[in-house]
C-alpha cells in the first residue's frame, strides 16, 4: 500500500475494504463488461494483477491505437460500450487518435488510463503525460480520480455518460497509488452528475408540426445519419418511411439503417454519394434529417444545400441544430422515441411524380464502373464479395476503398458497416474488424482496406491470429494513397506528390504473422480467391492488385453544390 | 452584438480548462471570462462576455451546456441585468495635479487604495462604460497600470420578488 493512499475505514473493518484496482474490476463487471482491450505498463500493474483472475476476456493489441479502434469496432458492432485500458504517458498518448475517432462518430467508449503517483503529478515523472489535458478535446468527458473513494462512482458515471445522450468516449485517469489505496467497498455508490441531463422524447408540438409538414410535402427526403443506428431506431425509421412513403438517403455512418435493396433507398448522399440522392436532396421540398449533423462531406456548399426545402431536424444533441444549416423545425431528443411518436401522425401519400423522378435518376446514374479491361477493378472485387457473402460485417480503411465499399456493398441491417467517418482515420479497418469479430464471433467480418490504410495498423493482424479471430482482409492494392492521388490527378495536374510508396508483399507479411495470405493479380482469379478466403477458418489477407488509377465517381468537388457532380458523363458513358 | 453568458459549473479541477479549450477549439472569441465561487460550495459561476451574431452565440450557449460539469447556462441578452466590472488603476499624480485627479475620482465614486509621491492607485467599479470613461479621463495624466476583473452580472430580481 502506498504511503499516499487514503483510507476511510477504521482498522476494525479491514476485511470489508477493497483496493482501487478491485473496485475498478468490480465496477466493470457490474457494468456488464465481457471483453476489454488494452496494453499493460508500469502504473497499471495493480489493475492488471486484478484482471489476471477476473472473468473479463482481455485482448492485447500491438499498439494502443489499435486497442482503441478495436474497442470502437466492438462498440459499433454490438451496441455496447467498448472498453480500453492503457498505461500512463505513451500508452495514454497513443489513444488520442482512437478517442478522436470515437468522438467524431459518437461511439460509446470508456478508456481507463494509468497515471503516475499522485504526489509525482506535475513533476515530469517517468511516463507522465497530462492525459486529461491532452484528451479533453477528444472526449465527451474526462477526469482524474485522486481519491479512491471517488473511483466507483466515477467509473459508473463514465459508462453512463459514454452510452447515453449523444454517445462518445469517456476517459478516466487513475494514478497508481489510487489503484492500491483501500476504501470501504460501498462508499461510492451514487453518481454525481448535476450538469448532465439525458434528453428523451422530443417536444410533442414540434413532432406534430413535423408530421404536418411531412403530410403536406410533395417531394420529401429522409436524410438519415449515424444517430439512428446509435439510437437503435432502424425499425422505427422503416415504419416511418413506409407509412409516410418517403425516400431515404443515408450518410456513410448510417448505411444499413434502412434496407438498401428497397426501391425507396437512395443509398448514400454527399461527396461520393449517389447522383440520385444528391439530386433528390437538391430538389426536395422537405428534408427530414434524423440523427445526422450536416457534415461538410454531406452538404457540399452549405449556402446552396437543399435550396428548395424546409428542414426538419431530429437530433439528441441540441448543438447540432442549426450549427451548419438553418433548421426550420428542430426536434431535440432520442431518435427512437421521436420516430415512434412521429409515425402516429403521418399519412401515406403516393407522390407519384416525385418517385418517378427518383426512379429516372436511379436508372440514369447508378453506381457503375467499366469492367471491360483485363485489370482487376476495385469495384469488381467488392461486387463479387457481396455476391458471394452478402450480410457480412464490413469494416473499411479510409479513402477510395471506403467509398467503393459504401457504394458497391449493399447493407440491409444496421451495425454491419463500420467505418471511420468524421475523423477519416486510415488504419481503422483492421483493428475495427478485430473488435467487431470479438463482439460477433459467429459473423463473417471483412475489412475492405486500402494498401496505405492497411500499412498503418497491419501489426494488429497478429492480434487476430493470437486470439483466433477469423477476420478477412481484402486489400484493394492500387499502390497509391488512392483518394489523395485522385485529388492530385484532378486538381494538382497529376503531380503525384508523396502518394506512392513501396509496399511489402502482403501475402508474405500475412503468412509471417500467422495468417493466410493470398495474392490476386488476374481478374479471372478474383471469384476463386474470395471463395478461398471465405472458406478459410483462420484470419486471411487477400492482396488484390487493382487498377492503380481508378477514380471514385461521382464526386462533388470541395466547395461545389451537391448537384454539381463530376464524373456523371463517365457514369453515363458506361451505360 | 455583446452577450453576457452566465454558466453555473461544478467546482472541480479541469472545468475552466474545458470551457476555455472549447472556446479555442471552436474559434469563439471571449471578451472576458470571470470565475468565482457561489453560495453553493459545490458550484462556481463563470460569467463570459462574447461578441458575435445570434447564430454564433447560440452555438456558444449550446456547446457550453454540452460540457458535462456545466450545470446551467443563461444568456442575459435582452434581460434587465446588473453588470459590473472592478478595476484597479494606477495613475501618475504629481502634487500639482492631485486636486484635479481627486475630484475626478470622487465624481466617479472611486476609492483611493494606495498612494505614493508620484502616483495614486484607485479602485473603481461599475458598468463597463463607466470604467472605460474613467480610463479615458485619466489618460492625460498618464496611466501606469490597469488591472480589470471583467464583467460579472446578475439579472434584476424585482420581477421574481413580486
Amino acid at each position: 500500500m502506498s504511503s499516499t493512499s487514503r483510507s476511510s475505514a477504521t482498522p476494525a473493518d479491514q476485511s470489508s475494504l477493497k483496493t482501487g484496482a478491485q473496485i475498478i474490476v468490480d465496477a466493470l463487471i457490474e457494468q456488464g463488461v465481457e471483453t476489454m482491450f488494452g496494453y499493460i505498463g508500469g502504473v497499471v500493474l495493480p489493475l492488471f494483477d486484478r484482471l489476471y483472475d477476473s472473468p473479463i476476456n482481455f485482448i492485447v493489441p500491438r499498439h494502443e491505437q489499435g486497442g482503441c479502434h478495436m474497442a470502437d469496432g466492438y462498440a459499433r458492432a454490438s451496441g455496447k460500450v467498448g472498453v480500453v485500458v492503457t498505461t500512463s504517458g505513451p500508452g495514454a498518448c497513443n489513444l488520442v487518435t482512437g478517442l478522436a475517432n470515437a468522438m467524431m462518430d459518437s461511439v460509446p467508449l470508456v478508456a481507463l488510463t494509468g497515471q503516475v503517483r499522485t504526489e509525482l503529478i506535475g513533476n515530469d515523472a517517468f511516463q507522465e503525460a497530462d492525459t486529461t489535458g491532452i484528451t479533453r478535446p477528444v472526449t465527451k468527458y474526462n477526469c482524474i480520480v485522486k481519491d479512491v473513494n471517488d473511483l466507483g462512482h466515477t467509473i459508473r458515471e463514465a459508462f453512463h455518460i459514454a452510452s447515453t445522450g449523444r454517445p462518445g468516449p469517456v476517459l478516466v485517469d487513475i494514478p497508481v497509488d489510487v489503484e492500491v489505496a483501500k476504501c470501504r467497498a460501498d462508499a461510492s455508490a451514487d453518481m454525481k452528475l448535476p450538469g448532465y441531463k439525458v434528453r428523451t422524447g422530443g417536444h410533442s408540438r414540434q413532432i406534430l408540426t413535423a408530421a404536418k409538414e411531412i403530410n403536406k410535402s410533395q417531394r420529401p427526403v429522409l436524410y438519415v445519419g449515424g444517430g439512428v443506428i446509435a439510437a437503435n431506431a432502424s425499425e422505427q425509421l422503416r415504419t416511418l418511411a413506409e407509412k409516410a412513403h418517403l425516400p431515404v438517403t443515408m450518410t456513410l455512418l448510417a448505411l444499413g439503417s434502412y434496407d438498401q435493396n428497397k426501391d425507396e433507398s437512395l443509398d448514400m448522399l454527399g461527396m461520393h454519394g449517389s447522383a440520385y440522392a444528391n439530386y433528390a436532396v437538391q430538389e426536395c421540398d422537405l428534408l427530414i434529417a434524423v440523427g445526422a449533423r450536416f457534415d461538410d462531406r454531406v452538404t457540399g456548399k452549405v449556402k446552396t444545400f437543399a435550396p428548395k426545402s424546409k428542414i426538419i431536424h431530429i437530433d439528441i444533441d441540441p448543438s447540432s441544430i442549426s450549427k451548419n444549416v438553418h433548421v426550420d423545425i428542430p426536434v431535440v431528443g432520442d431518435a427512437k422515441a421521436i420516430l415512434s411518436e412521429l409515425v402516429k401522425y403521418v399519412e401515406y401519400r403516393e407522390r407519384k411524380n416525385w418517385f418517378k423522378k427518383i426512379a429516372d435518376w436511379k436508372r440514369k446514374f447508378p453506381f457503375r464502373y467499366d469492367n471491360n479491361s483485363s485489370v482487376i477493378k476495385p469495384q469488381y472485387v467488392i461486387e463479387e464479395l457481396y455476391r458471394q457473402q452478402p450480410g457480412a460485417i464490413i469494416t473499411t480503411g479510409v479513402g477510395q476503398n471506403q467509398m467503393w465499399a459504401a457504394q458497391f456493398y449493399k447493407f440491409s441491417t444496421p451495425r454491419r458497416f463500420i467505418s471511420s467517418g468524421g475523423l477519416g482515420t486510415m488504419g481503422f479497418g483492421l483493428p475495427a474488424a478485430i473488435g467487431a469479430q470479438v463482439a460477433m464471433p459467429s459473423e463473417t467480418v471483412i475489412d475492405i482496406d486500402g494498401d496505405h490504410s492497411f500499412n498503418m495498423t497491419m501489426t494488429e493482424l497478429r492480434t487476430a491470429v493470437e486470439n483466433e479471430l477469423p477476420i478477412k482482409v481484402c486489400i484493394l492494392n492500387n499502390d497509391y494513397m488512392g483518394m489523395v492521388r485522385q485529388w492530385q490527378q484532378l486538381f494538382y495536374n497529376k503531380r503525384y506528390s508523396k502518394t506512392h510508396l513501396s509496399n511489402p508483399d502482403y501475402a508474405v507479411v500475412a503468412e509471417a504473422l500467422g495468417a493466410v495470405g493470398i495474392t490476386v493479380d488476374k481478374k479471372q482469379d478474383v471469384p476463386g480467391a474470395i471463395k478461398k478466403m471465405l472458406d478459410t477458418k483462420k484470419p486471411c489477407v487477400v492482396d488484390f492488385r487493382v487498377e492503380p488509377e481508378e477514380n471514385v465517381w461521382p464526386m462533388v468537388p470541395a466547395g461545389a453544390s451537391l448537384n454539381e457532380m463530376d464524373g456523371l458523363d463517365i457514369l453515363e458513358s458506361m451505360a | 452584438m455583446k452577450h453576457i453568458i452566465s454558466a453555473l459549473v461544478e467546482n472541480k479541477p479541469g472545468v475552466l480548462a474545458h470551457v476555455a479549450g472549447m472556446f479555442a477549439a471552436r474559434a469563439f472569441n471571449i471578451d472576458s471570462l470571470v470565475v468565482g465561487r457561489t453560495e453553493d460550495a459545490g458550484l462556481s459561476r463563470m460569467t463570459i462576455v462574447v461578441v458575435g451574431d445570434d447564430k454564433v452565440v447560440e452555438q456558444v450557449r449550446k456547446q457550453l451546456a454540452k460540457i458535462v460539469p456545466v450545470v446551467k447556462v443563461q444568456d442575459f441578452v435582452g434581460r434587465p441585468v446588473v453588470a459590473r466590472d472592478l478595476m484597479l488603476i494606477a495613475i501618475s499624480a504629481p502634487s500639482e495635479k492631485r486636486a484635479e485627479i481627486f475630484s475626478l475620482i470622487e465624481m466617479f465614486k472611486g476609492k483611493v487604495v494606495d498612494i505614493g509621491l508620484k502616483f495614486v492607485m484607485v479602485e473603481i467599479s461599475g458598468p463597463e462604460e463607466k470604467i472605460e470613461a474613467f480610463i479615458n479621463v485619466c489618460r492625460p495624466y498618464g496611466i501606469k497600470s490597469v488591472a480589470r476583473t471583467g464583467t460579472i452580472a446578475m439579472p434584476r430580481q424585482a420581477k421574481t420578488e413580486a
